[in-house]
Parts: C-alpha cells; sequence; structure tokens
C-alpha cells in the first residue's frame, strides 16, 4: 500500500490554442524524489507551475492527500503545502535572512511592531535543524548562490512544505555547494518531505531521485524507478522522436572558412573555444541551459570581453570592443531575448528594421535620414519574411511574437552580413512561423551568408545545421557532423555522458 | 488601404501629436474671453519672451528626456556661465579695444562654458556610470556655488551696453529670445525627427540593451544630448544676461530646471523617455507662460501661481497616463 501524496489525472493545459501538456496522469508518493526530465519546451515548468499554482489548467483534476483540490493562485498552494523554488530566487536581496523567510508571515508584538528576537530565534534554529550554516541577520545579497537557495529551502520548510518543487536547483551551484544540497535533499526526505526534482542534468537525477519521469512534447513517455533506466536510455527517451518535415533539404555547404575563432576565453564563462565556420555553412551550438552558447555570440560580438583568443573574419583578425565593431566588420547578431535586446517594442516597423543599417539609409554630412529608401528597404522585408502587420508604421507591440522575431531577423540581416549568429532564432514562435524561419535562414545560406545557430532546441539543430558543436560549462565537448548529428547523440555530449574522441588528441 | 492610413493618421492626430497644441488653443480661447487685453499683441510677445529663456532651455531638456535622463543642473549653470561670459566680455573689452569683438568673444566664452558644463555632466553619467539624477543634483550645487563665489554672491555687470541691446532687438517683429528658441526648435526639430542621431537617441531611451545590442554607442549618444542641452544653457544664459546686461549670481536661474521639466511633460514627452516632440516643448513653455500672464490679469496672487503650475504639470502627466 503507497500513501499517494498527489494525484493528477488527464491535466491539459492550452496557451492560445496551443496544447503545451496533453494528459499528464502522475502520482507522487509521499517521502520519495521524484525526478522530472525532458527537453526544452516539454512542459516540465508549466506543469510545476500549475501545482504551485501560478497557471490554472485548462481541465483535468489535481487531488491532494486523497482530496481533490483547486490550485489557482499561489497562496492556495501555499496552504496545502506545496512550496516551489524557482529558477530565479525570490528573495529580497536588501533584507536579512530572517526577514525572507518570515515576509509575509512576519511575527509581531503585541503593540504591533515587528518581534525580531523571536524571528530571528527560530530561523536560528531552523537553519541548525538542517545543518546550515547561515547567520540569520546576514543580508541575502552577500550570500552565494548555494547559500540563498538553502535559505529558500529553509522558507519552505518553515511554511511547512509537504511537496518541494524544485526547479534546476544545481544550474548556479558549484559541485562542493551540489553535495550540501543532496545532504539536505536526503535531511528533508528523512522529515517526510516529498521532492520533484527538474533537471536537465541526468547525472544528478541518476543520483538523486527514486523514480523518475520522462516528459516530451507535453506527454509523459515513461515513468520509472530509477535503478530501471541508465543514463543512455533516460536521453534517448527524452529526444527520441522522428524528425519531422518542416525543417527544408540540407545543401552542401562550402568549404572555405569564413569566420574562425580560435581558444576564446572569458574567465569563468568560456574555456578555449574554437572553432571554423564556413562559407554558406550552418554551425550549430547546442548545449544545455547554461553552457555559454549565448556567451560566445556576445563575446564575439564584443559585449563580453575576452582575455584570449582571436577572431579572425575571412582571413584578417578583428579586433571588436563592441556590437558597433562587429557590425562594421560583418557579424550580426540575432538576440535570443526578443523582448530585452533584440526588438524596441515602442518603435514602428521601418525604424526597427533599418536600426541596425541606419546609417546606409542617412545622405548628407548630418546624416539626414532618407524616408523614402528606408520605406522601401523594410517594405521588401515585410514581403520576404512574410510580416503580418497592418501597416510599415505599426508599433512593434502590435505584432505577434512570430512577427516581431521575424521583424528582428529582418533587422539583423538588413546590413547585409556575412556572418548572422541566430541565437535561439525560433523561441515563442509558433509551428508555421518556425517553419518559414528555416527556410530563411536556409535560403540566406544558400546564397552564401554564414550563420551560427544557436538553439536549445536538439530537433532544429539536428534538421538545420551541416555541423554541431556541442557544448557544455563553458567547454567545447566535441563537434558532430554529417551523419553523427542526432539528437541522442548532442545530449549525450551535453550532459557531459560522453565526450567525442576528437577531442582528446 | 490608404483610407486605413488615414484613420489611423486621424487617431494619432487626435490623441497623441497635437494634444498640448489643443490645450493651448483651449487656453488661448478661454483668456480672451476673460480679458480683453490678452490677444494684443505686445501681450503675446511678453509672454513669448518670458517663457523663451526656460523655452530654450527646455528643447535641450527634451533630448535629454527622451535619452531616458534629466539634467537638474540647468539653472545653476545658466548663472555661472552668464558670470563667466560678461567676465570674458569685460576682461577683453579693454585689451581688443572693439565693443563688437569684445561681445562676441563673451558670447562665445559662454556657449562654450555651457557646453563643457553639460560634457561633464554626461561624461559622469556615461563613463562613471552614475545616475543623472544624481550627477545634475551635485553640479547644481557646484556650479551655484561657483558662480557665487566669482560674483561674490552678487551681481555681475557688464561695461558694454552693446551686449545689453543685442538680447532687446527685434527679428522679423520677433524679440530675439523667441526667434532663437524658434530657429533652435526648428533644427533640434529636424534633428530628432530626420536624422541618424535622433533615432538613435530614442532608441537609447526606450531601450539601452536593444540599442546597445544594435550597434549603437550609447554613451556617445547620452553625451551628445547632455552637451547639447549645455549649449541651450550656454545661449539662454547669454540671453537673460543680456537683458539686464548684468548676472545676479544669486538670482538667476532658479527653478529654471523645474520650468524646462514642467514645459517638456506638458508639451507630451513622457518622462520614461524613448520618445518626445520639440514642438510640443515650445507649446508647453508656452502653456505655462499663458497660464501665468492669466493669473496676473486676474490678480490672483502671485503666490498661488505655482499651485496652480503644479496642478497643470500632474494634470497633463495624469493625461498621459490614461492615454498610454
Amino acid at each position: 500500500m503507497t500513501d499517494v501524496l498527489l494525484k493528477t489525472e488527464a491535466i491539459y493545459k492550452e496557451f492560445s490554442g496551443v496544447p503545451v501538456l496533453k494528459g499528464i496522469d502522475l502520482e507522487i508518493v509521499r517521502g520519495e524524489v521524484l525526478g522530472i526530465i525532458g527537453e526544452n519546451g516539454a512542459g516540465k515548468s508549466t506543469l510545476m507551475k500549475i501545482l504551485g499554482g501560478i497557471y490554472t489548467p485548462t481541465s483535468g483534476q489535481i487531488s491532494f492527500e486523497g482530496r481533490p483540490v483547486t490550485i489557482r493562485e499561489p497562496s492556495d498552494a501555499k496552504k496545502l503545502g506545496i512550496s516551489l523554488i524557482p529558477q530565479e530566487f525570490n528573495l529580497v536581496k536588501d533584507l536579512t535572512v530572517y526577514d525572507n523567510i518570515f515576509l509575509g508571515s512576519e511575527i509581531r508584538q503585541r503593540n504591533g511592531l515587528l518581534d525580531k528576537k523571536t524571528m530571528m530565534a527560530r530561523t536560528k534554529s531552523l537553519l541548525e535543524e538542517l545543518e546550515v550554516t547561515i547567520r540569520p541577520d546576514e543580508r541575502i545579497d552577500r550570500l552565494s548562490a548555494a547559500e540563498k537557495q538553502m535559505v529558500e529551502i529553509s522558507k519552505a520548510v518553515a511554511m511547512d512544505a509537504k511537496l518541494l518543487i524544485m526547479d534546476e536547483p544545481t544550474t548556479v551551484l558549484t559541485q562542493y555547494e551540489i553535495d550540501i544540497l543532496y545532504r539536505l535533499m536526503h535531511r528533508l526526505k528523512r522529515q517526510g518531505v516529498t521532492i520533484i526534482y527538474i533537471s536537465h542534468k541526468l547525472k544528478e537525477v541518476k543520483a538523486i531521485c527514486d523514480r523518475v519521469m520522462v516528459l516530451r512534447d507535453g506527454e509523459v513517455i515513461c515513468l520509472e524507478p530509477i535503478d530501471k533506466l541508465s543514463i543512455y536510455q533516460m536521453a534517448e527517451r527524452m529526444v527520441g522522436r522522428e524528425l519531422s518535415q518542416i525543417f527544408p533539404k540540407k545543401e552542401r555547404a562550402g568549404t572555405e572558412p569564413v569566420l574562425t575563432v580560435q581558444n576564446l576565453t572569458v574567465p569563468g564563462v568560456l574555456e578555449n573555444i574554437s572553432f571554423e565556420l564556413n562559407k554558406g555553412e550552418i554551425l550549430g551550438l547546442a548545449g544545455l541551459v547554461g553552457a555559454g552558447r549565448t556567451e560566445v555570440a556576445e563575446t564575439i560580438m564584443g559585449i563580453r570581453k575576452h582575455t584570449a583568443g582571436e577572431i579572425i573574419l575571412n582571413g584578417a583578425r578583428l579586433e571588436i570592443a563592441s556590437p558597433e565593431d562587429a557590425v562594421a566588420a560583418g557579424i550580426s547578431y540575432l538576440s535570443e531575448d526578443r523582448q530585452g535586446s533584440g526588438i524596441l517594442t515602442g518603435f514602428n516597423v521601418v525604424d526597427n528594421i533599418t536600426l541596425v543599417s541606419l546609417r546606409a539609409y542617412c545622405d548628407y554630412a548630418i546624416d539626414l535620414i532618407n524616408s523614402k529608401r528606408q520605406r522601401a528597404a523594410a517594405q521588401q522585408h515585410v514581403e520576404r519574411f512574410n510580416i503580418k502587420t497592418q501597416g510599415l508604421d505599426t508599433r512593434l507591440e502590435f505584432l505577434s511574437g512570430g512577427n516581431q522575431q521575424k521583424v528582428s531577423l529582418a533587422k539583423s540581416i538588413d546590413p547585409q552580413p556575412i556572418v548572422l549568429i541566430a541565437d535561439e532564432p525560433t523561441r515563442g514562435v509558433d509551428v508555421s512561423a518556425k517553419q518559414e524561419i528555416y527556410r530563411f535562414i536556409k535560403s540566406l545560406a544558400d546564397m552564401g551568408l554564414s550563420c551560427l545557430f544557436i538553439s536549445s532546441e536538439q530537433e532544429e539543430i539536428v534538421g538545420m545545421c551541416h555541423r554541431v558543436l556541442v557544448m557544455k560549462e563553458g567547454r567545447m565537448m566535441g563537434v558532430l557532423s554529417g551523419d553523427e548529428i542526432s539528437e541522442a547523440e548532442i545530449m549525450f555530449l551535453a550532459t557531459g555522458v560522453r565526450e567525442t574522441e576528437t577531442l582528446h588528441e | 488601404m490608404s483610407s486605413n492610413a488615414l484613420t489611423a493618421n486621424f487617431k494619432k492626430f487626435n490623441y497623441e501629436k497635437y494634444a498640448s497644441l489643443i490645450a493651448l488653443v483651449v487656453l488661448f480661447i478661454i483668456s480672451s474671453i476673460l480679458s480683453p487685453y490678452f490677444l494684443q499683441v505686445q501681450n503675446i510677445l511678453n509672454i513669448l519672451r518670458q517663457v523663451s529663456y526656460t523655452g530654450i532651455i527646455a528643447l535641450g531638456m527634451t533630448f535629454v528626456i527622451i535619452s531616458g535622463g534629466i539634467d537638474l543642473s540647468v539653472g545653476s549653470v545658466a548663472a555661472f556661465v552668464g558670470a563667466v561670459g560678461i567676465i570674458a566680455l569685460n576682461y577683453f573689452l579693454p585689451i581688443v579695444g572693439n565693443e563688437y569683438i569684445a561681445v562676441t568673444i563673451g558670447i562665445v566664452v559662454a556657449l562654450l562654458m555651457g557646453s563643457l558644463a553639460g560634457a561633464l555632466n554626461g561624461f559622469m553619467i556615461t563613463r562613471g556610470k552614475i545616475a543623472p539624477f544624481i550627477v545634475t543634483l551635485g553640479t547644481m550645487a557646484i556650479f551655484r556655488s561657483l558662480s557665487l563665489f566669482i560674483g561674490n554672491a552678487g551681481e555681475v555687470r557688464s561695461d558694454s551696453n552693446l551686449f545689453g541691446n543685442f538680447g532687446m532687438n527685434s527679428v522679423l517683429f520677433l524679440p530675439v529670445p523667441v526667434f532663437v528658441m524658434l530657429v533652435l526648435a526648428a533644427v533640434l526639430s529636424v534633428m530628432l525627427n530626420q536624422t541618424r542621431y535622433g533615432r538613435y537617441l530614442c532608441a537609447v531611451g526606450s531601450n539601452a540593451r536593444v540599442a546597445a545590442y544594435s550597434a549603437v554607442n550609447v554613451d556617445r549618444i547620452k553625451f551628445l544630448a547632455y552637451t547639447l542641452i549645455g549649449l541651450t544653457v550656454g545661449i539662454s544664459a547669454t540671453l537673460l544676461s543680456s537683458r539686464f546686461n548684468a548676472v545676479s549670481t544669486s538670482n538667476m536661474g532658479m527653478f529654471f530646471e523645474l520650468d524646462a521639466i514642467a514645459a517638456v511633460i506638458i508639451g507630451g514627452t513622457p518622462m520614461t523617455g524613448g520618445r518626445g516632440t520639440i514642438w510640443g516643448t515650445v507649446i508647453g513653455a508656452i502653456i505655462l507662460g499663458v497660464i501665468n500672464n492669466m493669473l496676473n490679469m486676474l490678480g490672483v496672487s502671485p503666490y498661488l501661481q505655482g499651485t496652480v503650475k503644479g496642478i497643470v504639470i500632474i494634470g497633463a502627466v495624469y493625461i498621459q497616463r490614461q492615454r498610454a
């Protein structure tokens, strides 16, 4: 007889008509550590946010301790004893540890003032109980990432959490800190706390979890005791899917190198990154979140300063100190963070598309913008990329995500670069827009543009790229080409299960 | 398609672009009903002259606010560069012996010092990565104290009558300061709307990170905006010191920063930056002037004029919020 803490039946979740979860049935046994793994976009976080009350399911039923419950908002989850520790900590950095632990449920004296003494004493005993050595009156911003994690966990324990959900808890932790976290998890488990552990890192899941659930495309692929699955089997189940037909056929790429990167190093971020990008080639840059792919792009663009290494474009060594230099040299960057660093939502379609290349549309010494030429160029991009907009003067905030992304792409290629770095070019866009974007990038490559293609979606890396460079923790794990390129192979390298022999020469 | 565009333009016309102009027209109608004297040419020219000194600074302030910043130091800098300009004029007058040359030198020195003061602000904001509010709060204190020091807290009087005259002349029936404000507004409006710099300025204010990723030299754009407002302060200070042929180091430029910011805001440029309008700022400045004029004519206590000004500023921003 098992003691089921939480049970979900046929949980469906749609976002504006797009199904993200397709009927999740799950039983979590009290006191177990359940690992949930899956590719980006498989639905892990969505499922957790449903349990945490941040999203409500489109349909389906959740029972907690045998009773059906509805979790409409985070406070409902809190009342039940479900505590979600997100990837980005929810701590107020200017407050102390005990302030944060009691945030929202402060203990007060009779006169209404805060009873700091009691809160501090309780925090102290709580931290001691968890064998964490942090001073209760330390300010949060003076703590390390691991310590912050400990405070988050303490906070959850202080709320008498029965179910603790940890979303990628180890991305910011060192191995030493991870060991501390594991000991803490074991202790919590002995105290009867149930833990859901979401991770990309299969080794960790294998080490800490009792059972593992594999999610793929919003469906449960398998739910097994951890000893029934090897790390290889887990990786295979995460990616095991037929390549669908949305990718254009690959043409043969050129062989003359256009961009050569040698021993690129940014201390603590990138270590000895070297690769060659050939004419007309699409070179994939794969890896898990935090592997350092975007950092490679940012370093080439001059947004990050490198301490060692060379960037050579068409035989000439480049000194790039800023994106201005990079663009002038012929390298363009399509940012992964569309809203944060890609487009200006307050600018219209024309002004966005020509922002990077504006110099080309200016006349006279005072750089008077030639509005006619500018609009004509924008109109061409709108037609070429099939951008759906009311007009050229429509502000980007009124365009859909997919069309915003196309504008962002148009903006990156309008300066007619030699090299395009496309960072997550299809993030947050629907399938049809994805397909269009794939075609555009391919047709650009066919015309001789070289593309560094960064993506977290293994499927599109496999479907698009001539060669794939796989990274892990700021280092190159291997380069795959031709038939070697497969989702499983990428996953093995990205998770560190295997390194290709070519690197051990 | 074209009728769609027309409707879109019409909508824009109504709410975004011309809101401050509509407010000004309404204010004009009310004022002319309340006082028959209001619409007389001399009164209108007086209003324009009164607002032109802070109006010129407000033009530079528009650029700074679009860039996402603020400049609190303009009043103090005006007093300082006004005084320095007159001191230079007085120093060179006996040396060169020609009043025209000496006045020119005085003006050039004032404009240069103004630009330099602005550049100093810009340098600390971009290179020092210090918030504009803090930097210009500091230089506000510094330049006021420096001008009090060089003028011994009193007046710095010019030795040239020519200097005292040029600012009181008229060009095309307009008082010189008004003419300068309108010409400057025309130039800056083109610069804002039709040049690469203006486009970049809006991009920087809209989202500095996106601008930087789009190969815009964010620091340079900001630096130039602060240098530009410094220049406008130099122009304003020259015209104002010409009006009295002297600079009162303790009084000149007091609360100019507030009037300039108010003109920008009332004109429809949002404090959050990213977009803005030069002609709106001109209208904003005139609105403030008309309100003052009307209150004077109605015999409202001058002590209460600040209250009305405050209400207008808050009201203007409130209406903008509703629009957004």
